[in-house]
């Protein structure tokens, strides 16, 4: 029987009422009195340098109240990069400067060159078109490997060259990854790209500015997954402004992917603005703008080798990879190929050397940072593709090539410096087994055939390393930032409670999801919990929402302030009925006495402590009020096993999807009916990254796809139903609910699984295809039929 | 600036628009309703899908003058006076069809429109209808499912919620 409460059930979701009825509050639908518009004037060249910028005919034009350039930012800090990466020589990464607004040079198409405030939207986008700016265009950097030749333009021309950093992993062991591939029995190289997309959360960015000059307060409403992180960064580093001074709300936040994770310039300028004009300054981006300012993920180009012996067995892994950067390092840009990317290069096999090396570049393109999965993605994509040729070199099945190289104990210490706690790789390849019907598929392919169309199935597995992250090694590994999260839990004098945690929710349902966890400790219905969040004046300093940690993180942080407050409530529980506190026993929202027929209500207690007539005051103060902060003590790994079916139509090479299964593991689910829904989404977008999106720039530096009618965002029509299941359950060992997290696991584990699929098709029809780049489009798949 | 009247959701409303204000913004920024959102600036994603004169409209495609006098129906006035919702937002409830809720204005006015013409339709027929209606959270699987169950049909077989 499924439950109907606490962890394990799957209640409707609370926040769904006020969606499904047009009452939510996005950052756009707030509108603070008296306030003014910003347009941002945004370079239509990759790379230039500003001679002159005339404002003077603009500035007169109606309504506009100031028109702000790069020279109005001297003096005020540039947008910080939150990690910095030491490369293989010991020496720290190149990290320019980041103006607010551009400064001598612009870098890339969207940079801003200049802020229109005015009274209304339209006349700031009116008096943007009147700045006359005299730019001298320079040749675009655009190919990461043409970047890196000698005598390449420069991005910065204050760095030595276009690398940010050249980064080995582990630098020790490359000799005897080397050695290990000169005793190989068997190597297998593939060459290939992850491919650059946009996010695109359908909210697009909003932010607004407010200053009060009575109080000297300011406020910033931003579309943010981390407000914390982003008063930290802005208040900090670029406006000088104390967090006792600056107050960062993300309220309704429509979906972020991790493109809402970083500080941006327009936030920095809006909260800015309204200072220096005493106005409330809103921005609201357009869908366009977001393409060309919102930050992009992936785009990663690669070559690997896998090395086997006579039997098999993975011997050795390495991988030699570009990394770009964009034009400057958004927030957490240098860790995504490094230190989320280089560590899982294990996966679920037990290889013994692994040699990473990647060269993060600076190109004239938006700035690239985490998209959904960030860096686990790009590592799980290369090594199930090179180890699905392998098995197609070496003629054995591809699912016991893998299940051959299984990591089967645990703890398992990986050669790339992570130990993952617990999994059952094999268990979650069964699962799949079952949902996807394998045995099936002769039959299936044979009618696809009797249609004159080519079928074939896909597999692979993935491992993320997830619930980010131990403070301490983190900071080891270069984050200027603690990776612990928060949270407070108020009881009221009537027992129901407030839970203000630093985790965000922009779609997650943390509002339904997290009282579950409170309802099953306390023993109390959900309806006594409310969820705060996204207000830094509210919830304790938090650190937000990304890497799938808000549950492995945040929900082990409101876990222990409950104890806190459970462990509270039993000592006045205990004066109440005169027993021995280690007598009290809390269940179905009642304290007993063990062994009487004694008990008191949660609701009793809970006055108690704000009445305190009787009560222990010698011991314990008034009040029900507890926080804690969580750091934890590891990562943690789910894991699973993807299959995707496709249809290849040879006349034309479009790719269909024909089903898709996806079994997870994600420990202790609290509930399932939120997490299939998140594995859905993040299929969808895989089999986005995999089919149909690209980010493409030519060689001037323009963005071709840049607005929905050519970058291709996967409809309903694209995707089938999925087959999902989480039944293979092992719980993390180290966090008091025994969860891993699974916002990301979709999306790292679908891609390899759709071009895995497509090879077998291909191959079925007799091509000798071994690889197809991502997106898979009708043309690539062509093109490479007919080579 | 002209004046411009209509009908939305049962009452009557009004306000100045510029001859270039779009039907989408008219409703957020005049009228207050901003149930109905935007998503972009190219047509393409459906966030702004509203109900004028009884047909689903992409509101960013339409100017506020053009729809003086007609008869606006927006998300807002889809659940009953008391705030019940109506039986396809409850199917999106029931069936987990939102994650972020930005999309989902437009996906119920889309599939009210879908399910007013085609009360039981197939789900290729639902996708197919889905294709101006652009999600990032859910991979349309839960919403295709409350959109089928909503008319009616049943979804016990479909995989998962
Ligand atoms: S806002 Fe109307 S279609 Fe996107
Ligand atoms: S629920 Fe977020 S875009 Fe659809």
């Amino acid at each position: 029987m499924p439950k109907d409460h606490g962890i394990g059930a799957s209640p409707k979701r609370r926040e769904d009422v006020r969606f499904l009825s047009g009452t939510g509050n996005y950052t756009d639908d707030i509108n603070v009195n008296g306030q003014a518009y910003v347009h941002f004037l945004r370079s239509d060249v990759a790379h230039g340098r500003i001679k002159t910028i005339n404002t003077d005919a603009a500035s007169a034009m109606p309504g506009v109240l100031k028109i702000f350039t790069g020279a109005d930012f001297e003096g005020v800090g540039g947008i910080p990069c939150g990690w910095q990466v030491t490369d293989r020589h010991g020496e720290p990464m190149q990290e320019p400067a980041h103006p607010v607004l551009a400064q001598g040079k612009v870098r890339y198409v969207g940079d801003q060159i200049a802020a229109v405030v005015a009274e209304t939207v339209e006349q700031a986008r009116d008096a943007a078109e009147a700045i006359e700016v005299d730019l001298e265009e320079l040749p675009a950097v655009v190919d990461m490997k043409a970047a890196l030749a000698d005598g390449a333009t420069k991005v910065h021309d204050d760095l030595t060259s276009n690398l940010c950093y050249d980064w080995g992993f582990v630098e020790e062991n490359k000799p005897a990854v080397d050695a290990a591939f000169e005793a190989a029995a068997h190597v297998t190289t593939l060459e290939l790209r992850n491919n650059r997309l946009v996010a695109n959360p359908m909210e697009p960015r909003v932010a607004i500015g407010d200053f009060n000059r009575g109080t000297g307060d300011s406020t910033l409403y931003t579309t943010s997954q981390n407000p914390h992180v982003i008063r930290l960064l802005m208040g900090a580093f670029v406006l000088g402004i104390p967090e006792h001074k600056l107050r960062v709300v993300a309220p309704d936040v429509g979906g972020g992917f991790g493109t809402k994770i970083f500080h941006y310039a327009e936030e920095a300028f809006c909260t800015f603005a309204a200072k220096a004009l005493n106005r409330a300054v809103k921005w609201t981006s357009t869908r366009s703008e977001a393409f060309i300012s919102d930050a992009h993920g992936r785009d990663h180009v690669t070559k690997i080798e896998l090395a086997l012996d006579a039997d098999n067995n993975f011997t050795a892994i390495r991988t030699d990879t570009h990394a770009n950067m964009g034009a400057y390092l958004s927030t957490f840009a240098p860790s995504v190929p490094t230190w989320l990317h280089g560590t899982l290069m294990a996966g679920n096999y037990k290889t013994p050397l692994i040699y990473v090396n990647v060269k993060a570049v600076f190109t004239n393109t938006v700035p690239v940072d985490a998209y959904r999965g960030a860096g686990r993605p790009e590592a799980t994509y290369q090594l199930e593709r090179v180890i699905d040729k392998a098995a197609r070199e070496l003629g054995v099945d591809p699912i016991a090539l893998r299940r051959q190289n299984f990591i089967t104990e645990f703890p398992y210490a990986t050669p790339v410096a992570v130990e993952y706690d617990t999994g059952d790789y094999h268990g979650t390849m069964d699962a799949l087994e079952k949902i996807a019907d394998f045995s099936g598929f002769e039959a299936r392919r044979k009618d696809s055939e009797a249609r004159g169309k080519l079928r074939g199935l896909g597999v692979n597995c993935y491992i993320e390393a997830c619930g980010i992250a131990p403070s301490n090694l983190v900071g080891q590994l270069g984050a200027r930032a603690g990776l612990y999260e928060s949270a407070t839990v108020r009881v009221n004098a009537t027992g129901g409670l407030v839970v203000m945690t630093g985790s965000h929710s922009h779609g997650q349902g943390h509002e339904t999801s997290f009282p579950q966890v409170i309802a099953e400790m306390i023993g109390i219905d959900e309806s006594m919990v409310e969820i705060e969040h996204g207000d830094t004046d509210k919830a304790p300093m938090g650190m937000g929402t990304y890497g799938s940690r808000s549950l492995a993180v945040g929900g082990s942080a409101m876990v222990r302030a409950t104890e806190k407050i459970i462990a509270k409530t039993k000592k006045i529980a205990a004066h109440l009925l005169e027993a021995a506190e280690a007598d009290i026993e809390l269940k179905d929202g009642t304290f007993s006495v063990a062994g009487t027929d004694k008990s008191v209500a949660w609701g009793d207690v809970t006055l108690a402590a704000y009445v305190p007539h009787n009560y222990p005051l010698e011991d314990i103060e008034p009040g029900l009020e507890e926080t804690a902060f969580y750091d934890p003590a590891n990562f943690t790994y789910p894991s699973g096993a993807y299959a995707c079916e496709v249809e290849v139509d040879p006349e034309t090479g479009k790719v269909t999807i024909e089903a898709f299964s996806a079994a997870d593991d994600f420990g202790n689910v609290v509930n399932p009916m939120i997490v299939d829904g998140q594995v859905h989404g993040g299929i969808g977008q895989g089999i986005g990254q995999a089919l149909l999106e690209n980010a493409a720039y030519d060689e001037n530096g323009q963005l071709l796809s840049a607005s929905y009618m050519d970058y291709a965002m996967p409809r309903a029509s694209d995707v089938p139903y999925y087959n999902v299941d989480h039944s293979s359950q092992t719980p993390c060992t180290h966090n008091p609910l025994g969860v891993k997290g699974c916002g990301e696991a979709g999306a790292i584990g679908s891609p390899p699984a759709v071009v895995n699929a497509v090879v077998d098709a291909l191959q079925s029809g007799g091509h000798k295809v071994d690889h197809v780049d991502m997106p898979v489009s009708p043309s690539r798949v062509w093109a490479a039929m007919n080579a | 600036m002209s004046h411009v009247s209509m009908t939305v959701n049962g009452k009557q409303m009004s306000g100045d628009a510029e001859g270039r204000t779009l039907l989408s913004q008219f409703l957020r920024e005049t009228l207050g309703l901003t149930g109905t959102h935007v998503g972009c600036d190219t047509s393409q994603c459906g966030a702004c899908v509203v109900h004028v004169d009884g047909v689903a409209v992409k509101s960013c495609t339409m100017l506020a003058m053009e729809a003086d006098g007609a008869d606006i129906s927006t998300i807002e006035g889809q659940a009953a006076e008391d705030g019940t919702l109506n039986a396809l937002q409850q199917a999106f409830q029931d069936h987990h069809g939102l994650q972020c809720g930005f999309c989902t204005p437009g996906m119920i006015m889309s599939a009210a429109d879908l399910l007013k013409n085609n009360p039981t339709p197939t789900e290729a027929e639902v996708r197919h209808h889905l294709e101006g209606n652009i999600c990032r959270c859910t991979g349309y699987h839960n919403i295709v499912k409350a959109i089928m169950a909503a008319s009616g049909q049943d979804v016990s077989s479909i995989a998962a919620e």
